[in-house]
Order: structure tokens, then sequence, then C-alpha cells
């Protein structure tokens, strides 16, 4: 009997593993545990068992009962898991098709660089300020030491509103406005727009520059090599190499033009930088004391470094801008780039 | 100013390479932006040795000769004279190209056969004799090159000379330079003048009328010149200068202008009326015709060198067609002279003219080396003319030109400045080299004399500059600056840009930059009325186009041009902003008002997704993102008026914005007139807010409620009123009324059509009650909401839908 007993428990579970539908399992149930079923069926017969057997059997076959019942609980459930996992397969979407967003806009490649310019200078403490574009010729050239009829004044092309009313050439004139108003120290950066006269594959009628200044009492032109150092390998990365080389501004002295190495082609000679491996970035010098005495400043008592930058150079460089006339074209394909 | 190398060497010895020159120079200030090889006019000659020479046997003047070339032996028939067995000459063989570019040919010469030809030094346009065949150098290898043999070639090196370096606008000038670069020492051409018994005095005079113009004219005469062609030395030299030779006077003017720096000028003695110089200043109009035979208009100040009738030159600019040096002048007048900087370059602007002379005399000349150059010129012109130079020289000085005033240099402000360890030696070496007299006069205390032809160094920080320039700029440490900590200023307005840049890139819109000029005809475009302040222009008085010539008075115009250039490139779904100034004109003499200003555009579709739905943009679109911005901004008070909008807008779908009562600003659609004119079937919608107005406006700080605990009821009503009526003043009857439970009432529906009677609308309005500190009762709401009911029908004749 007790043989009887196994034999259907082994035909009951293989039964269970075997059946793929929930009507198949509910088959089983009914065939093993129903009223007529085999277990049922069975224990009718219990009667011709010998009494010592009896209890080792009754609870055998609650315990097979007992069994059955989770395995086939357990395989319903398993098959209806697997049934609505089958509805969401149904439901399936082509994950590859493109999101639908507003997609964010896109911030101008030289209000990039501005940004990015500012906030090192901000880590200097350089505050920023501002002055006007329409400017008047005394602070646009002459309080930065360019008198009328000098020949520095054909350094840069000028677009004339009066006689004594220009757009201004560069932010150089703010540092002047500033100091006029404003006693050392001094840390201040001046961005905005410039014009000159001017219009080619490099040169736009309008463009933009960063002017910084610094005026203190003991700075050194070997802080300006130092503060231009650490800025431009920030801007142009950590191994960037400078040079800094004697040129020539009215309104600083001594003068430096700075030059990193030529990005494009690490210093072999190439187009961008004219085969001479060095590209040109920007424009320092310690104040001249002639703009100090414009101001009003003691040039015994305090000295200051000042540096000017053209922002679209600097732009072309870093994204490989070949045409400086795309920035203000504002071709939506150029700007979604950025 | 491009510098031979081949002629910077009559000057100093140079063991450098092109390259290494042009960084040295470089590093020193002179910047060699360029570095030019100059090569033979020639090629494929070679040094080749005459083995023998016989006569032709069917013609008498050409002979029959054997060369070698150390590899072959060549048959050549020649008909120069001056040839023997053992003569090394050069040979183009078959295949060379002479100057000229004559190709040479394998031939038969009366019946002799040549392959090649010997060639003199005209041939080869490297010298002058033209008598017969070039002789060489006996110990050349055979076969060599010509031009590697007889270092034919140059470098040029392209030297970008900043204002201030008025000295280095020489030959002399850049070998004085490389010799304190590279420690050499620098050789001066010889200056000795063999002059006739007859004295200058004799035969003209100079008078200065304008002194202050005119400081200082030397002469001198030269007489018996004949006029020809240069000899090939020099021609060489002023075509590698890129100047193209003329005639040995003039090309002797122009050599000795490139050699020292002073500009010469030479006059035909014979159309000196009277025989005499006067320099004067022009009268106003006063007409003159210029070397290049333009006839000039002369404005009063100008200063012109005249004879005794008339002008015979503008006065450091250019001399006159009148006195020209001609084929058959027999006499020179030669002119070297100091004239007034300013005045040049005021004159050379406003003739339009600037030349070689004018660029030198604006910037400065050495005042000391006039008479120098002179006679270096009138001794180059009688070697190469024959001319007989005539005994003294006229030297008329008024005005002495200041001298250089002597500077006094420490060298602890040296180190101060430049934050360098330079020592005294040191300092002293920079200084002598580049000329300088240093005098000590107490412990790291010298006083310095410039030479007179630095008249850039007037003061300690200019011989601090050039200590610091020659010692290296790479010999200075870096350093960085030792500062007191300082409180960065901040401008409000420059924050609000960079939180409105976030906003608006977060809604998808991305920034232009526009140019802030454009065609002034913008304000007729636009439709702008006669008195609309945006017609008051400012124009440049020299722009480079009409295009841009005005000063922008509205952002508007440069998006909608960039809109339409967008449009035709593709891009049809565009959200754009600009921010930036317009510029509006004042009284004369003042600058002008320049206001900061946003603007934006917004066009084609809402999304970038093509699959799946897409709407066009409308009106509450672009409404919807500056009412966020203004949210995010926590601005209050502003209202937007649909009376009073733009003659560029849509009338019926545009409106003002304002602050309190200032006009800060318009949104709306573009006007279908201006679209039918550039052509574009989307609509767009544009915003202009003027920033110096909002960021005044800001400030507003958080104040956080508490949340209510207890739930909230809401009630749905929707009303038909005239559709006239805007949806603000039904919000208005609301909000006016105070009503404390009331926590907020929205617009949920706008509907006109079926139902709604023409003229009507129907709006939808969800008021929601609570209270912050109880559950509202029904009776307490329905009483609320009753009152407000009925005092929107009371105020509006609204009826209210669903009711009969």
């Amino acid at each position: 009997m007790i043989g009887n007993l196994q034999q259907l428990e082994n035909n009951a579970l293989a039964e269970i593993d075997a059946a793929t539908t929930e009507d198949e399992i509910s088959a089983v149930r009914t065939k093993y545990l129903g009223r007529k079923g085999l277990l049922t069926g069975l224990l009718r017969n219990i009667a011709q068992v010998p009494d010592t057997e009896k209890p080792l059997l009754g609870k055998r076959s609650n315990e097979l009962k007992e069994l059955l019942n989770t395995k086939i609980e357990e395989a319903l459930q398993h098959k209806s898991q697997l049934q609505k996992e089958n509805i969401l397969l149904k439901e399936k979407i082509d994950v590859t098709l493109p999101g639908r967003s507003v997609r964010y806009g896109r911030i101008h490649p030289v209000i990039k660089i501005r940004r990015e310019i500012c906030a090192i200078f901000a880590s200097f403490g350089f505050s920023v300020v501002e002055g006007p574009e329409v400017e008047l010729d005394y602070y646009n050239f002459e309080a930065l030491n360019i008198p009328k009829d000098h020949p520095a004044r054909d350094m840069q092309d000028t677009f004339y509103i009066e006689e004594n009313i220009v757009l201004r050439t560069h932010t150089s004139p703010v540092q002047v406005r500033i100091m006029e108003k404003v006693q050392p120290p001094i840390r201040i950066l001046s961005p905005g727009r410039v014009y000159r006269r001017d219009s080619d594959v490099s040169h736009t009628p309008m463009f933009h520059q960063i002017e910084g200044l610094m005026v203190d009492k003991g700075v050194r032109f070997s802080d300006l090599k130092g503060i231009l150092t650490v800025f431009l390998r920030k801007i142009f990365g950590k191994e960037t190499i400078l040079r800094f080389r004697p040129s020539f501004f009215p309104f600083t002295e001594p003068s430096a033009e700075v030059d990193i190495r030529c990005v494009m082609c690490q210093g072999r000679g190439c187009r961008v930088c004219g085969q001479s491996g060095w590209l040109e970035i920007l424009g320092s010098g310690m104040v001249d004391p002639a703009v100090f005495k414009n101001v009003g400043y003691d040039s015994e008592k305090y000295t200051g470094f000042a540096f000017g930058l053209g922002l679209e150079r600097i732009a072309m460089l870093k994204y490989g801008i070949s045409d400086i006339r795309l920035f203000f074209e504002n071709d939506f394909r150029f700007l979604k780039q950025f | 100013m491009l510098v031979s190398l081949k002629w910077l060497k009559d000057y100093v010895d140079i063991d450098l390479t092109a390259l290494e020159l042009a960084d040295k120079l470089t590093m020193a200030g002179l910047e060699v932006d360029e570095i030019k090889t100059i090569l033979p006019q020639f090629s494929g000659i070679v040094v080749a040795k005459i083995l023998s020479v016989k006569p032709h046997p069917n013609a008498d003047k050409l002979s029959l000769c054997a060369v070698s070339d150390g590899k072959h032996n060549y048959p050549v028939v020649c008909g120069a004279k001056n040839i023997k067995s053992g003569d090394i000459v050069p040979l183009a063989k078959v295949g060379a190209v002479i100057p000229g570019e004559y190709t040479i040919k394998s031939s038969v010469l009366r019946g002799e056969k040549s392959e090649g030809m010997l060639c003199s030094e005209t041939e080869l346009e490297i010298g002058d004799d033209a008598s017969g065949i070039m002789h060489l150098p006996a110990d050349l290898s055979l076969g060599l090159p010509l031009e590697t043999a007889l270092n034919i070639g140059d470098t040029v090196l392209g030297v970008s000379v900043t204002p201030n370096r008025s000295d280095c606008l020489s030959m002399i000038g850049m070998a004085r330079e490389v010799a304190a670069i590279t420690g050499k020492k620098m050789k001066q051409p010889s200056v000795k003048v063999k002059e006739s018994s007859e004295d200058i005095s004799k035969l003209t005079s100079v008078k200065i009328i304008d002194a202050d113009l005119c400081p200082r004219y030397t002469a001198r005469m030269i007489k018996n010149v004949k006029i020809g062609t240069s000899p090939v030395w020099m021609k060489t030299r002023l075509e590698a200068a890129g100047m193209r030779a003329i005639n040995n006077i003039v090309d002797v003017t122009n050599f000795v202008m490139l050699e020292m720096g002073q500009p010469l000028h030479a006059f035909d003695f014979r159309f000196l009326a009277k025989g005499r110089i006067v320099v004067r200043k022009s009268k106003e109009n006063e007409e003159f015709i210029s070397l290049d035979g333009k006839s000039r208009k002369l404005s009063a100040d100008t200063l012109l060198i005249c004879d005794g009738l008339k002008p015979v030159a503008i006065g450091g600019i250019m001399g006159g067609q009148n006195s020209e040096v001609k084929e058959d002048t027999p006499v020179i007048l030669l002119e070297s002279a100091y004239f007034n900087p300013t005045s040049i370059r005021r004159s050379a602007r406003r003739l339009s003219m600037s030349t070689d002379a004018s660029f030198r005399f604006e910037r400065g000349i050495d005042p000391e080396g006039v008479v120098r150059a002179l006679n270096r010129a009138a001794q180059l012109i009688a070697d190469l003319s024959g001319g007989i130079i005539c005994k003294n020289y006229i030297d008329e000085y008024p005005r002495k030109v200041p001298a250089i005033k002597d500077i006094t240099l420490r060298i602890d402000r040296i180190r101060e400045v430049i934050g360098t360890s330079i020592g005294s030696k040191d300092v002293v070496r920079v200084l002598h080299s580049i000329g300088m007299l240093v005098k000590q006069i107490d412990k790291g205390k010298y006083i310095i004399k410039p030479p007179t032809f630095r008249s850039d160094i007037t003061r300690e920080i200019d011989l601090i500059e050039e200590v610091i320039r020659l010692y290296g700029y790479d010999s200075v440490p870096v350093t960085m600056p030792n500062a007191a900590l300082t409180e960065m200023t901040v401008i409000p307005r420059l924050d609000l840009e960079e939180r409105i840049r976030q906003l608006l890139n977060g809604s998808g819109y991305s920034e232009i930059v526009n140019y802030s000029f454009g065609n002034p005809s913008f304000v007729d475009h636009l439709f702008l009325s006669a008195n609309d302040e945006r017609r008051s222009l400012v124009r440049i008085k020299n722009p480079l186009t009409e295009d841009q010539s005005a000063m922008r008075t509205t952002m508007v115009y440069g998006l909608l041009q960039m809109w339409e250039n967008n449009v035709n490139n593709g891009s049809d779904d565009l959200k754009l902003f600009e921010i930036g100034r317009t510029f509006l004109q004042r009284k004369k003499g003042e600058l002008p008002e320049e206001k900061n200003m946003l603007a934006g555009l917004l066009a084609g579709n809402i999304s970038d997704a093509l699959w799946g739905s897409n709407e066009s943009a409308d009106f509450f679109d672009l409404k919807g993102c500056l009412e966020n911005i203004f949210f995010d901004l926590k601005l209050k008070n502003y209202q937007y008026h649909s009376a009073n909008t733009e003659p560029f807008l849509h009338p019926g779908k545009s409106c003002a914005v304002y602050l309190d009562d200032l006009h800060m600003g318009y949104l709306g659609c573009v006007h279908p007139k201006i679209m039918e004119k550039m052509d574009i079937k989307n609509n767009a919608y544009v915003f202009e807010i003027n920033l110096d107005i909002l960021v005044k406006h800001l400030g507003q700080s958080i104040l956080c409620k508490e949340i209510s605990k207890f739930p909230a009821v809401t009630r749905d009503v929707a009303f038909v009123i005239p559709a006239a009526l805007e949806a603000d003043q039904m919000l208005n009857i609301v909000l006016n009324q105070h009503e404390d439970l009331l926590e907020n009432v929205v617009i949920f529906d706008i509907y006109q059509g079926k139902e709604i009677p023409e003229g009507k609308k129907s709006i939808g309005l969800r008021f929601s009650y609570r209270a912050a500190d109880r559950t509202l009762t029904d009776i307490e709401i329905n009483s609320v909401h009753d009152r407000i009911i009925r005092n929107i029908v009371k105020l509006t004749n609204a009826k209210i839908r669903g009711e009969q």
C-alpha cells in the first residue's frame, strides 16, 4: 500500500511538471485529488490495510495530498505569471525610435567661451565690469595713450559716429572708466562686443573681446606671466606650451604678445599657424604709466597688468572653426553643435 | 619690412640659419611673419671647363668649343671672343632655362652641332658685364650648379615692425638689432663724398617758411649725371626689399632710404624755377600733380616743397610730376629732410596716400641722420651715374628737434616691475648693445642717454622694456600675484542674463549673436511710425557697406533676418534668442542711449521629432516661455496689453508687456505683410524685453507658505461671455474680490462654435476652495462660490452654460 502511494506521488509530480496550460494542471488535480481521484480512491481501500500500518499510511497520504496541492498551486501561479508576461511582450515598442522632448537650446560658442573665461578669472577674484559700445574717442584712444595723429591708430581701423565718438575698437576703454572711479586694488574683467573696420575670412567688423586688468602695489610682469599661464592652461589643457614675446601696445609697457604652441599641429607647422608652429592668443603688458597718469594713479606706488583677447579666435581654435563669419551667420546647423 | 639676409650681411655677420634668426628677432619684439626664398632666374646651369676652342669652319664670328662638366664633354658653338682653353665658365646644358624663360635646346649652327650655351653675366642677370662669357674662379668643382657655386639667391624675412620702432625701418636698424641680439659687431657703410670745387651755395638756395612742419632741410647738388639702369647688385637688393628698379638716380634714393631709413627725393634741377627751394604750407585747395600722375587738391596746412614759383613735391609724401628725374636729366638736386611726423601723418591720411616715405616720416626718423644719408646717396649717385658732386651741402635747420632727454634708471625698479633678479652688469651690457650711453651715478642707479634714432625711449619704463626685451622674456620667472582678498562686485543684470540663458536653453531656445548694426532701411521694413523713437538711428560715418551702417534700435529685425536665412537653409523649426544692446541717438556730441535687450523668435513645430504627433507653435507657446521666465524670476505686476502693440506684429495676435506702468516689451505673431515679403509660409512669433527695466523689478524674496493639511474642493463653471472679453478681465473680476477661501482659479476650457451664439465664447473656470485650518463645509463653500458667480454675471452679463 505504501508502495502504491509512492508510485502515485511520482506519477502525479511528473504530470504536474509536464502540464503546459492551466487547464492541464487542473486536470491533474482532478485526476489525483478529485472526489473520484486516484489518491481518494486509494484511501477508500484503507480498510483492507492492517491496523498497524494504518496510522503511517494515514500520515503519508495526508502529506502527499498537501504536497500535490502545493505543487499544483505553484504550477498554476507560474503559468499565470507567464501568461501576463506574454501579454506585456505583445506590447513591445521600438525603443530605438528617437526620444520626444523639447530639445534644450544651445549656447552660442562665443558666449560659451566668455562664460568659461569669466569663471576662471572669477576664481582669481576678478569682477566683471561693463562700458558703452559707442564710446568717446577719449576713452577708446587718448586716455589709453593713443593720441590723435599717432601711427598706433593704424593698428585698429575705426568706425566713426562723430569726430569724437567711435564704435569702441577694444574693451580697454572700460578699464579707464573704472580706474577713474575706483582706487586700487583693482581686479576686473570686461567682456563685450567691439568693432573694427575689417572684413574677411579671419576678420568681422564686429567681434568679442575680453580685457583683464589688475592694479595693486607690487604687481609684477612675472605675475602677468603667472596668471596668463594658469589661464591658458585651463582653457587649452594642462600641457599647453606658451611663449611670451615682446610687442608694442600704446597702453602697456613692457608689452607682451602671448602665443601657444599650435593646437592643430603641435608645433610642426601647419596652415592654421602659418607654418610657424605658434598661435597668437592674446596681447598683454604692464599698464603704461601714461595711462595711470590719465586716471590720476601714482605709477611709483601702483603697478598693474592688462591683457586682451578675442573670443572668436579662442573659440575657433578650441572648436576647430575655420571661418570667423560663421559666428554671426547663426546657421542653426552650426549652432546646434555646441 | 622685407629684410634680405644677403643685404643684412653687409652690415653684420650672421652665423645663424634664417629660421634661427627669425626666431631670435621674433623673441626680441621684431616679429618675423614670413620667410621667403628668392631663387635665381635660371636653372640647369653648371660650372664647366673649356677643353678646346677652334674656329667655326663656316662662320668667322663663331668658334667651336669642347666643354666638360667633369663627366661628359659637350660641343658648344659660341660667339664670344673672350674664351680660351682652360677657362672655367657657366654652361647652360640642353634643358637649362635662362632668364626670360628661355630653354636651351640641342641645335645645329651653320652645320656644326651645339649642345649647350656658354653664358655672360647679363644673360644670367647676375651681373652687368655683357662684354663676353663670364669667367668663374678656377677652384670651383666642375658640374656644380652655378647658383650653389656663386651663392645666388637670397632669403628674405618679412618683419612686422611695431609703430614705436621707426628705427627698425631700415637695414642698418635691423642690423643694429641683430648685432645686439647675437653679440656681433655691426659694420656701418663708409660715407666719403668726393666733391668738385663748385660750391652749392652759388647754385641754389633753400628757404624754410614753415619751420614747425619742416625743422630741417638739407640738399646736395650732383651735376653731369647720366641716367641709366642701376647695376645688378642694386637691383637685386631693391627687388628683395619689394621695390621695383627705375633708374640709377631714383634707385639710389630708394636704396638709401631702405638702408638708412631716411627718405630722400631727387629733383631735376632744370625744372626748379629760379633754381631754388621754398618750403611752405599749401593754400586751401591748391592743386598739384604728384608723381603718380594724379591731380590732388590740397588742404591748407599740407607741407609743400616749392621752387621759386610753384610746388614741386608734397613734403615727405610724394614728389611732383613737374620736376621728376627724366632720361636726360643732367643735374640733380637731392633732398634729405626731417619733417614733422604729425603733419606728415595728417596730410597722408587726408590725401589717402601712404608711401614708403610718409610711413617713415610719420613714425619719426633720426634728425641727426639726415646729412649722413644725404652724403651716402650723393656719393652713390655720383658712382653710378658718373655725376660730379658740388662742394658742400645746404643744411637749413631752423628748429632744432628736441634731443632725447637723459633718463634715470634704477636697477631696483626693474626688479620691482618685472619680478626678476637681473644684475646691474646684464642691464648695462644690454643697454650698451643698443647704443645707449650709460653712466653710473649711484649704487644701482644710472643715467642713460639714448641714441638720436630711438625717439621712442623717453622714460625709465621704456628702458626697462628694452632691458627685459633683450634679456629675454623667457628668463622672467612665472609667479602668482600677492594680493589681499577683496569682495567681488556683481552687475545684477549680468546675473539675470545668465539665469535667462539657462531658462531659455532649457525651454529649447538657442542663443544667436547678430551684428549690432544693419541697413538703416530696417525702420521702414518694420513699418515703424514716423515718431517712433526707434527711428533715431546712430549712423556710422565710414561704414563698410550700407547694410552695416546704422546701429540697431531694435533686436527684432536681426532675428527675422536670421529666421529667413535659416529657413532658406532648411531649418524650419526654430527657437532663437539674442541678448544684446540697442542704440538710440541722443543729442549731437553725446553718447547714444544703450539699452540691454532680450529678444526671441519661435517658428515651425514645437518639437523636432517627426514621428508621432507634432504641432506647429503658436502665440501661447511663446507666451508660456516668457511666463516661465517671469515665474522663475518671481516677477509680479506684469501685464499683457493687447492694445498698443507693434506695427510689425499681427494686430490680433500680439500685445505689449508692462511692468507696473512701464512698457517693458512686446510679444506676438509677426505681421503677415512682413512674412509675405520674406516669402515664408510658416508663422513666426517674436518677443523683445528690456532687461534694464526687468532687472530693477527683481528681488522679490521667497517666503514659503505652509501647506494645508485639509482637502480642497473644486467647482467648475462655464460662462458664456462676449468674445471680445479677455480672459485676464474675467480672472481679475474674481481675484479682485479677495475671497480668503478661494485658493486658486484657473481657466480650464475656451470654446467657440456649436451651441455658442455668434460673438460669444464659453470660458470654463475652475475654482478651488480650501482653508488652512479646517475642512470646509458645503455651506461655507457655496456662500463664497455663489458670491463670486453672481459678481461675474453682474459685471459681464455672462450666462452660465448648462443653465437655462
